[in-house]
């Protein structure tokens, strides 16, 4: 009853007041795509669309009582993705609209942890909108900031207008500093192609990666960027470069990264033994669940002709197979953890020794 | 052998219930059908969330995506009794005295039987609503517990603490009893004499559906592959004691409980439209639907206790009729 067919995606929105949130959900709301949208705000405010499908509800950050403090899911997210759900020929897609100060993680979990919304919806991918002139004064005073960049698919880098280009620069490199697997859009009015933020697939298994750019890159890859459309940051492929090419230390800009707590661990080897690899990514996400906000890889498997991917979001983890490995393709592993308080030599060595003899 | 008049309807039901003795069925887009000499519809919400049937007053109460609360009552008549601004109105419940209760994010709000209402915020949003049979009160389901207010006086409201997120309440027929359904499949209880804690686990699923059966005696549940149905009739509810589990089906779920108004049988109703008579005493089941399009959502027993009125996810509705 609830096969990938009927479920509905569900793009997440978020960034700070003033970062574009409204003026892109606006343009979601009236341009000509042929999609219907229901949109989830935490206030009707300033969206200027009349659209029955926008339901106010109240941010509520619920932990489960199960003894994991990261495991929080948004309750009101379960009730209103439920009543819509109830009469799904109304809209073909859910918008989730997320206050500027809001923990991205809860919003994603509740995709995962709720049996209910988990059977009728699905995430399609957390866009995060970043204001280019004042990102670097909200990394100095709140975390969130950070976390809403570390935890996005597509960061669409807004008002680039009001700086110049050496300022904007420094701010995307300080946004691939915390997130090296996200897309980055430079953009002014949140003036990003719809198509570049909605119906991503960013945790479609199947889909997974396919437009990860950067992480591709990381695999010398050239052919996928023929799956680029996004002109605007071809000139900034060596940022992928360097921070893969450090094993995920982003110590090459110091001065933009002042703030940034968060970090990003990229592994890459062989193939591995299946029977060494998920007992040990297992144990890191049970010990280190609570640091990580993110966690994507493409996996070689001994003995598997298929390619295998997983992604995982603090404990919760996901993984299957993806598709086979094309003829000539390296069987290489590659894993990027994005969190806090990674420890990126013991993560490395112990990856390293999942690998098969 | 039971007999299935059958309503095909399009959509999720949300009540299926009997007002003067019709069956009526409550649907999310707001429509109310009832078969009364011919398949009949009326308009209540305009978007359906949340049905409570008034057994007192013989109406279905309903809130829903406009903001309004309405009642119906028997031959498919609709009057607003409130209305509470652009908000989804997400829960409702009836009392004693006409009273009706309603919610709206953090606000629970109670109107009386002559039109006067009462506020009452909160600090979380209000998941469920349940008065208690006795006396002017009514309980508030919400994060980390349960809030109790006496909404004809005024006073302080009495605080449940339960770690964890409460998303609906009933109180047991004799009012001795509250408990909440959790978002971490399980009941959480309390004896309201002396607070103490009443925890039901074990679900494999959420517990969406509660009924009790005649005179409190047990609560029956969903949320399992059986009925499970703990016993209240001791002083301290089901605490130590091991629940029924009636009518188990290895490939399906219930979804829906309806006791029986006088004896200790239930009907249960499953995730893919089955329904079956279960008795308490030595579990011995009767088929009363095959399964159908969707999941059972709703239940009732009429009064001659002859008929059950069921509805369903898909909208596949009807009438079973077991004396047939």
């Amino acid at each position: 009853m609830s096969d990938a067919q009927t479920q509905i995606p569900v793009t997440v929105l978020t960034g700070y007041l003033g970062a574009g949130k409204t003026t892109l959900l606006n343009r979601i709301l009236s341009e000509n795509h042929g999609r219907r949208y229901a949109v989830i705000v935490n206030e009707f405010g300033e969206i200027g669309i009349d659209n029955e499908l926008i339901v106010e509800s109240d941010e509520e950050i619920y932990e489960m009582n199960n003894g994991c403090v990261c495991c929080t899911v948004r309750g009101d997210l379960i009730r209103v993705v439920e009543g819509l759900m109830r009469r799904p020929g109304r809209f073909d897609a859910i918008v989730v609209e997320t206050t500027g100060l809001a923990d991205p993680v809860p919003v994603a979990q509740t995709f995962f942890m709720d049996d209910d919304v988990r059977s009728k919806t699905r995430l399609d991918a957390v866009v995060a909108l970043v204001d280019a002139k004042h990102l670097p004064l909200r990394l100095k005073d709140s975390r969130e900031a950070e976390d809403q960049i570390a935890f996005a698919d597509v960061v669409v880098l807004n008002k680039t207008d009001l700086v110049t280009p050496e300022e904007l620069s420094k701010v995307e490199a300080t946004i691939r500093a915390i997130n090296p697997a996200a897309r980055i859009h430079r953009t002014t009015r949140a003036s990003v192609a719809l198509s570049e933020v909605l119906d991503r697939g960013a945790f479609d298994l199947s889909r997974a990666l396919e437009n990860d750019p950067h992480f591709l890159e990381a695999h010398d890859d050239h052919d996928h960027h023929d799956h680029d459309h996004d002109h605007d940051h071809h000139h900034h492929d060596h940022d992928g470069h360097d921070h893969h090419d450090h094993d995920g230390h982003h110590h090459a800009h110091p001065s933009d990264i002042h703030d940034v707590t968060v970090q990003s661990v990229s592994l890459r080897g062989g193939e591995m033994d299946p029977k060494k690899f998920f007992p040990w990514i297992e144990k890191v996400t049970q010990m280190e669940g609570p640091n990580i906000l993110r966690l994507k890889g493409i996996l070689a498997l001994k003995g598997d002709d298929e390619r295998y991917v997983i992604q995982g979001v603090h404990m919760i983890i996901e993984g299957d197979h993806q598709r086979a490995w094309k003829d000539g393709e390296k069987h290489e592993s590659r894993l990027v953890f994005i969190g806090r308080e990674l420890d990126a030599e013991r993560l490395k060595t112990s990856f390293e020794a999942c690998q098969a003899a | 052998m039971p007999t299935v008049a059958p309503l095909d309807l399009e959509g999720h039901c949300l009540a299926a219930v009997f007002l003067g003795d019709v069956p009526h069925f409550a649907l999310a887009d707001g429509t109310i059908h009832r078969l009364d000499h011919g398949h009949k519809t009326v308009q209540a919400n305009d978007g359906m969330l949340a049905a409570f049937h008034d057994a007192a007053n013989d109406r279905l109460i309903t809130g829903g995506e406009d903001g309004r609360i309405f009642g119906v009552t028997a031959g498919g008549n609709t009057a607003e009794l409130a209305t509470a601004g652009k908000k989804w109105i997400t829960s409702v419940a009836a009392g004693p005295q006409g009273a009706v209760a309603y919610a709206s994010g953090k606000i629970a709000y109670v109107r009386f039987a002559d039109g006067k209402t009462r506020e009452f915020s909160h600090p979380r949003s209000v998941e469920g609503l349940a008065f208690s049979p006795k006396g002017m009160r009514f309980g508030v389901a919400r994060y980390n517990g349960a809030t109790l207010h006496f909404p004809a006086a005024d006073g302080k409201p009495v605080e449940l603490e339960w770690a964890g997120a409460h998303t609906g309440i009933t109180f047991s027929p004799d009012g001795g009893f509250v408990v909440t359904t959790m978002q971490e499949n399980a009941l959480h209880g309390w004896k309201l004499a002396d607070g103490k804690h009443m925890r039901m686990s074990g679900y494999p699923g959420k517990v969406k559906s509660l009924s009790w059966s005649a005179k409190g005696k047990w609560l029956a549940s969903s949320g399992a592959p059986a009925a499970i149905v703990w016993p209240f009739s001791g002083k301290d509810g089901p605490m130590g004691k091991a629940p029924l589990e009636l009518g188990t089906r290895g490939n399906a779920m219930v979804t829906s409980v309806a006791c029986h108004p006088s004896q200790d049988v239930v009907a249960v109703g499953y995730d893919d439209g089955m329904v079956m008579a279960v008795r308490f005493a030595d579990a011995r089941e009767v088929l009363l639907r095959r399964p159908g399009k969707g999941a059972v959502t709703s239940m009732m027993w009429d009064r001659q206790e002859r008929r059950v009125a069921f509805g369903s996810a898909a909208g596949d509705c009807g009438v079973i009729d077991i004396s047939a």
